[in-house]
Order: C-alpha cells, then structure tokens, then sequence
C-alpha cells in the first residue's frame, strides 16, 4: 500500500479543478507551498491570490471575491483556518451563506513534530456548530481529491481538512464519494467502527484483527461530520447496537460527539469514543501522538471487545 | 456618476438624516450618532458618484458600497429607500422581526446590500475581494468603503489595506468617517489614532484629508479620484462630527447607541426642518 498525505491529494486536485473553471480561486496566506498550491500558483497566477499571512484577511477576501461568482478556496493550517479566522468565517461566509471553501492541511496530530501549536484538534467541533458549514475530512489521497472536488461542486461553505503527514492509500482512483453519504468499507453486525480521516486505515486494520477472532464488524468511513450522514449511523445502531467511533480530533464535539447524539436521540445504541482525550499534545512522532491518546489498532479491537 | 449639485446632494443629505433619527425614534433602539456623521459621504456616494441600478441590485457590473461600520445602517437603509431599492414605508420595521432591515446590514435580506457587516474590522476585507475580482474579471466596477474610526484598531483593517496595496486596487475608495468618538469614549481616550492618512499614505493609499461634513469637499474628492486611474487604492479620511445635524447629540458619545425619546425626537426634527436649535 502507498502512502500519500491528503494534502497532496487536495493540491492536484485544485489545480485540475481550476484549470476547468476559471473561477476557481486559490487564496494563500504564505503557506502555499506546505499545503500543496505551488502547481495551481504556477499553472493559474490570475486565479491566485497570496494575502500574506493575514488569515483574517484570506477569509474577508474570499467572501468579497465569493460575492462576485468566484469559488475561492482559502489555504492554510487547519488550527489557522479554523480559529484565527473563525468570526470571519461566521460573519462573511456561512451567515450570508458565500460559496467560500476553506482548504486546511495540518489537521489532528499529523503535524506531528511541529508541536501543540500546529497540531489542530479542535477545528470540526468548532466549524461544525456555524450554521450553514459543511464539515469534511477524507481518508485518504484519492477521496481527498473527489471530495474537493464534490466540494467545489457544492454550493455554500466548506471546510475540508487534510493530513500532514503520508497515510496509506484506502480507494482507488474511480471510487465515488458523495458529501453528507458514509463510505461502507466492510459489513458486519457484531460491532460499527466508524471512524473519519487519517484513522480510518487503523478502523480498517482492527476490523481484519477482530474478523480472524470471529468477530464482524461494519466500517464506515464519515469523511463529512457535518452534515452527518444520520442514516448510515442509525442502520449501524440498529443492526449492530455497538458502535466505536475513532477520530483524529478531540472527542469532545467530534465525530463521536456527533454519533452519540444520534443514539441518544434514537434512545438505542451503545457508543465509545476513541479521539484525542481532551489533551494539547507536544512534538513527538504521529504515531507516538495517537497512541497517546488511545487511537490505535490495537485499543480499537480491545474496546470493540470490551462491548461484546 | 450623475450630473447633480451640491445644494440638491445637501438637500438630500438632511432628509436621510431626518429619515435616520426617525427610523431610529419608531425602532427604539439603533446607532444614531455614526448614522449621521456619515450622512455627506453616503449621499455623495449614492446620489451622484456610484454607477447603480436600483431596478437590478444584482447587476454584475454595478459599483459596490461596503458598510464596513456596519451598526451605522440606518443611513444606508435611508438611502437606500430613497433611491427605490424598497419602499420607504419599510424603513417603519428597522430592527423588527421579520424585517429586511435587520440592526446590522443583512445581503440576503435587503436589496442593494452588498455585503453582510455589523462585526467591525471585516467589511473591509470583503470589499478588497470585489475590487480584486473585478479586476481579474475585467469589470470596470469601483468598489466604496465607509470605515469608522474606531475600527481601525481591528488588524484586519491593516491585512485588507495592504491587500488593497498588493494588489494595485486603484477601484478601491475609502472613507473613513472620523467623528473621533467611539463607545467607550474618545478614539484618543480607547486607542490613540494618530494621522489616520499618514497611515493609509504608507499602506500605498493616495489620501485626501478633508471635512467629511462639507459636501462640497466631499464632492470635490470624488472627482478628483473618478480620474485617478493609476494602480493606487484611494482614501478619503473626514473629520466628521458625531451626531452631525442634530444640536443635542453633536459630539456626545452617549449618542452612540441610544434612540431618542418623544420630546428629543420632536426637537430634532424640529432643527433638521430648520428650526430653531
């Protein structure tokens, strides 16, 4: 299996997109080059725009440009993206409800050795509560790239968030993706993994660990939190009951958060939250930083059981 | 731009300000004193330089107006009813329920708003984006910005100036509407200002410093930069006085944000009609 970050993945694709439309807009705030927008810079310079880094600006911008039938995508680090220019999000985009796309790399703890202050595992809980925002993170390099473009095709905000760092390939180049629909990647009826981004791979690998004991889990692949596709999550509750939820993002206001709603309204289910225990992290290895916080293979098999 | 002359732009000028103070008066609550200290400047705009269609709010090559201090929008709903974007009768609802004339400017409610505003610093911004596409569209739309001065002590105002710079948006003209005052007290009291157009001048701004209640300078300002098409983003930055036009509220910052009872509202109606102050 290849690894490629989902950056990479959003970085080709804006550059295909926009070479269709001309109103495709890319704007930069100096980290271009890090979140892969250095081809569509090259390829399309009258469709980019770089404000420095002004992240306030990027979004007050890009509403001003969204008024006049543009599509831009603002570039930069999800924790950037997500909180430094979060009221201008709310203000300019999703309250006059612009077609303004935020494009963030950096998501979770992929940005591993840079530290706490690059790490962003607030970001979807946050976007997810501004009306009119639509919240997604793909899993891998080719849904990343269906799903800017879905994006793109979708009138209205949209946050997208990718990794920093090389995760394995889950889809190939054909697969459909469709925002607001779960991806099935197996069924099962003894347990749910659902799981979104960068630990979709690990639900996956615990998923084969948990068949060869005998046990059958579904996995769903929520790559949009918001909005959540409460019809695949109400199928898992009703036939499995179990239901294990794996993020790379605080459990607080997560995608757990958001499945535990659903069952909580359905009044069934039984879910745990696997994701980042409420905790900034520090410069260490992806891995090492996961694992810190519960998010691997092997605790997602030990917590699927513990629920049997 | 229309062929139209001061005495009638003053005319019209005071008649937004007696549409102001009574909008305000009926909603029982809104900004009045920044309402009016921008009334020369949303009239000059409006009725003689901006290239609209009141009939087309959406005409893609209309100029825009960005209300950046948004709190003040009784004077652009004002306006905006005299020139036939809505009825004037609407201008009764400001701030009611169901009202496209929500307390701060709505751009999917009200027809001619531009750009939803009412958070400071951020209008701005959002205006440099139109310009920026106009530019890149090939559209010869001028884009019109009022700022308050006290939103200047927002960073974001200084990201979308040097955005402004960047970016050669000479379709850019700004006005700030320095009346001095802001909530808490005097701009120099909250947060010293300094020379406001020795600012913009370094940020790349052609700057014209004048008395933004005159309408004359206002007026003489706009043509000068109507021919100025030379890559610079322009700045008009006028002394105004808060509360403009009505005796009692002139220069007191607690006219920021109060609507005026029964008995001060008859008197400032009183002295827009040209009684005794």
């Amino acid at each position: 299996m290849s690894l490629i970050a989902t950056r990479d993945g959003f970085g080709d694709e804006i550059v295909a997109l926009g070479k269709e439309n001309k109103n495709i807009f890319v704007v930069d705030a100096d980290i271009g080059k890090s979140c892969k927008t250095g081809a569509f810079m090259k390829a399309l310079p009258e469709q980019h725009i770089n404000v420095g880094i002004a992240e306030q600006s990027a979004a007050g911008v890009a509403a001003g440009l969204a008024t006049c039938g543009i599509i831009p995508f603002v570039v930069t680090y999800a924790a950037f993206g997500s909180m430094r220019m979060v009221e201008m999000i709310r203000q300019e985009a999703c309250y006059p409800n612009l077609n303004v796309k935020i494009a963030c790399s950096h998501g979770g703890v992929t940005p591993a050795n840079d530290g706490a202050s690059h790490q962003c595992i607030e970001d979807m809980g946050i976007l997810s509560t501004i009306p009119n925002m639509t919240v997604i993170m793909p899993a891998d390099y080719n849904s990343a790239r269906k799903l800017v473009r879905a994006a793109a095709g979708k009138y209205g905000p949209v946050y997208l968030r990718f990794t920093r760092d090389a995760i394995p390939e889950i889809y190939g180049p054909d697969e459909q993706f469709e925002i607001g629909k779960a991806k099935q990647l197996r069924d099962g009826s003894d347990a749910a993994i659902i799981a979104n981004g960068d630990t979709v791979r690990l639900a996956i690998e615990a998923a084969e660990v948990l068949e060869a004991e005998g046990v059958k889990v579904r996995v769903l692949d929520m790559h949009t939190v918001k909005p959540l596709d409460v019809e695949a999550v109400t199928a898992a509750i009703e036939d499995c009951g179990k239901i294990v939820t794996v993020e790379d993002h605080n459990i607080i206001n997560g995608l757990g958060a958001a499945v535990a709603c659903v069952a909580a309204d359905l009044g069934k289910g039984q879910v745990k939250r696997i994701g980042i225990q409420d905790q900034f992290g520090q410069s260490a290895p992806y891995e090492r930083l996961l694992a810190m916080n519960g998010i691997t293979t092997e605790n997602i098999v030990v917590t699927v059981k513990a629920m049997l | 731009m229309q062929d139209i002359s001061v005495s009638e732009l003053k005319v019209i000028a005071n008649d937004l300000r007696k549409k102001v103070v009574t909008m305000i008066y009926k909603a029982k609550s809104g900004h009045p004193g920044g309402s009016l200290s921008a009334a020369e400047f949303v009239t000059a705009a409006y009725f003689r330089e901006m290239n609209i269609d009141p009939a087309d709010p959406k005409w893609p090559d209309r100029d825009r107006f960005v209300l950046s201090k948004g709190h003040v929008c009784p004077i652009q709903y004002a306006a905006l009813a005299t020139k036939g974007y809505f009825e004037e009768s609407v201008l009764d609802t400001l701030r009611k329920e169901g009202s496209i004339l929500q307390g701060h400017p709505d751009m999917k409610k009200c027809p001619g708003i531009d750009i939803s505003t009412g958070s400071l610093g951020q209008g701005f911004a959002c205006g440099a984006g139109m310009a920026l596409a106009g530019k890149r569209q090939g559209r010869d739309y001028r884009v019109f910005v009022v700022l308050g001065d006290g939103e200047l002590d927002e960073g974001e105002i200084w990201e979308a100036a040097n955005v402004c710079n960047k970016y050669a948006l000479d379709n850019v003209v700004v006005f700030v509407d320095w009346n001095n005052l802001q909530l808490d007290g005097t701009c120099d009291q909250v947060m010293p200002l300094l020379d406001i157009g020795a600012k913009f001048e370094s940020f790349g701004f052609e700057v014209w410093n004048i008395d933004g209640n005159d309408m004359q300078q206002v007026v003489d300002a706009l043509d000068e930069i109507r021919e100025r098409k030379n890559g610079k983003p322009k700045c008009i930055v006028g002394k105004t006085v808060k509360g403009k036009g009505v005796s009692y509220m002139e220069n007191q910052v607690g006219w920021h944000g109060t609507a005026p009872n029964e008995e001060q509202y008859k008197q400032a109606m009183l002295e827009l009609n040209g009684g005794a102050v």
